[in-house]
């Protein structure tokens, strides 16, 4: 018996989130007196050191260009190859991309409780966990239980600290039959902005919304979250009416995140906006109106015209920065 | 065309979240519920655009129980042609699948589209599900969809880009920002609405394998510091020292 946990690399790193997803299976591990095992496919040149650090006992490393990743069939069919040859009851994902395909589709596959979204580590009663997770966007917490012989979790990405203070282990090479590579799914083409940070792994988000004005005065926006190394967001009324890409809209029907901080410029905070953003550390709001309801969902607020306020935090970033190297 | 709309409940944006019983039940009075946004703004509208152009047919399901038949008319009112109401309380989500599922393999559906996820309960899992359940291939969180005859095409985000899918019909999608807008019926629609067909059945058996046994609200913030204006760079030095974000 092992606990299985599914993780990526991306720009020749293991993802941060997928190291989150390491010790957090490690730790359930510990707890159940087993072992960890991490499964990566096609990563390349990148050092695997990090996934033995965060916990992992054991590494499968398959690699195979046959693979199609964006196929949830494939994918499902690899994991579960894994978790059988591993004797895993339990496996453990990021709540990414991925997971959201993924880890669904394994759940029905192995009628496993699935907990999507985790936010604690389980409360374990003999073979039945109890997790919290978020529900009514991030509204609310629900105390979730399952039972079931075999258990799937994702863990909300950005939850714990990533710990790696392990020692790395040498990745086993695995391999998968051939037949269940076999794809219906074919990738036309990929478009990377390869520049760009990607906004839910980003652990500093600037934002902004309406009080901007038009979309030609970004520029400002952009030079904060540059020199923060930040990820830039935006509200949804602004990506409705083009001024930002659909994929930069935060919120209830957008995308949820929740870094360490969110900078907020020119967003009034309706509801559905903070859906999206209440699980961030520390927020942000700088705003015209005093009365914008975001300040109440603030850690601290500035009133004052962004035209004004956003140029003086790049040259207080800037100062930080000189002194701070 | 034949098409098949995943459509579930789902509490207004605005309303408050409080919870009965001890914690172990969301309290529904006075909240105001919707058709799942993700559900209608991007499965159903793109649907209906599909059919628009190809022909064919759009057929909403739900898992629930009478209150959902309103949700369902007003999905009726946007345009979908008629509905199925699986008769249960939809409280797991390998439930709702094997539901949808057991249906959906008698109706030969050509696709199968959800939203991206309810916005009470957030587990993007049910169409990933029904697509195993069928061994249909499932393309998650898709933000634009195109049919040429049996062939779809899919546009979904991915870590710092977008990736363009192809796949052959039948197929399970689940629906994200991007794929449609959102319409608002008019008169004509939700006049139609009340005569079109809204079948009734019973649930088949299905294991339900997890249980929300309590409910806490999230911890608010305690209270918003707030920084003069003119004194906006002392802001850098509070995320530093203070919140220790930067």
């Amino acid at each position: 018996m092992s606990v299985l946990v599914y993780t990526e690399v991306s720009k020749g790193k293991i993802k941060k989130a997928s190291l989150e997803a390491v010790n957090y299976a490690a730790a359930m591990a510990t707890q159940m007196g087993t072992t960890t095992t991490a499964i990566i496919i096609n990563s390349a040149e990148a050092s695997l050191d990090d996934l033995g650090k965060a916990g992992a006992n054991k590494v499968l490393q398959l690699t195979n260009s046959a693979v199609n990743t964006s196929d949830s069939q494939v994918m499902t069919r690899i994991i579960n190859h894994a978790a059988e040859a591993e004797n895993a009851q339990l496996i453990i994902f990021s709540n990414d991309l991925t997971a959201k395909a993924v880890a669904p589709r394994l759940a029905a596959r192995l009628k496993a409780g699935y907990i999507a979204g985790a936010i604690a580590h389980p409360i374990m009663e003999g073979n039945a966990f109890t997790i919290n997770k978020n529900v009514f966007s991030g509204k609310a917490i629900a105390s979730c239980y399952t039972n079931s012989a075999k258990k799937i979790i994702s863990l909300l990405p950005n939850t714990f600290p990533v710990q790696t203070t392990g020692t790395p282990v040498a990745p086993t090479s695995f391999e998968v039959p051939s037949e269940m590579l076999t794809s219906q799914i074919k990738v036309k083409e990929v478009k990377r902005e390869s520049n760009e940070l990607s906004l839910p792994e980003a652990e500093l988000v600037v934002s902004a919304g309406r009080g901007m004005k038009g979309p030609e005065n970004w520029g400002m926006v952009e030079e904060l979250a540059k020199e923060l190394g930040a990820a830039t967001a935006c509200s949804r009324p602004v990506s409705d009416i083009g001024w930002r890409p659909h994929h930069e809209h935060v919120g209830q029907t957008g995308l949820a995140i929740r870094p360490n901080l969110y900078i907020a410029i020119g967003i009034s905070g309706a509801i559905q906006h903070l859906a999206g953003v209440n699980g961030s550390k520390t927020i942000v709001v700088i705003n015209k109106d005093p009365e914008a309801p975001f300040f109440k969902s603030a850690d601290y607020g500035i009133v004052g015209d962004a035209f004004e306020v956003v140029p003086k935090l790049i040259e207080a970033v800037k100062k930080f920065k000189a002194a701070h190297h | 065309m034949k098409i098949l709309v995943c459509i579930s409940k789902a509490p207004d944006t605005t309303a408050k979240i409080a919870f009965k019983d001890n914690n172990t039940a969301f309290d529904e009075n006075n909240v105001q519920f919707i058709v799942n946004p993700y559900d209608e703004w991007y499965a159903l509208v793109r649907a209906l655009e599909l059919k628009e152009t190809l022909g064919g047919t759009v057929t909403t399901i739900s898992v629930g129980e009478v209150d959902m038949d309103a949700i369902i008319r007003k999905a009726f009112a946007i345009g979908a042609d008629d509905g199925v109401r699986i008769d249960a309380p939809a409280t797991d989500a390998y439930f709702v699948a094997e539901q949808i599922a057991t249906f959906a393999k008698q109706g030969a559906y050509d696709l199968i589209l959800t939203g991206k996820e309810t916005i009470d309960y957030n587990g993007s899992s049910v169409g990933g599900m029904i697509a195993e359940m069928l061994n249909l291939p499932f393309v998650s969180l898709a933000t634009k969809l195109d049919l040429s005859g049996t062939t779809a095409t899919l546009e979904c985000d991915i870590d710092g880009g977008t990736e363009v899918l192809e796949c052959n019909l039948p197929l399970v999608i689940s629906a994200a920002k991007g794929m449609a807008e959102a319409r608002i019926p008019n008169m004509r629609g939700i006049m139609a609405a009340r005569t079109k067909a809204l079948q009734v059945i019973a649930a088949t058996t299905a294991d339900k394998l997890t249980e929300i046994k309590s409910y806490t609200l999230a911890p608010g913030r305690t209270t918003c510091k707030m920084i003069d204006a003119e004194n906006a760079a002392s802001l850098i030095d509070m995320l530093h020292n203070e919140a220790k974000v930067i």
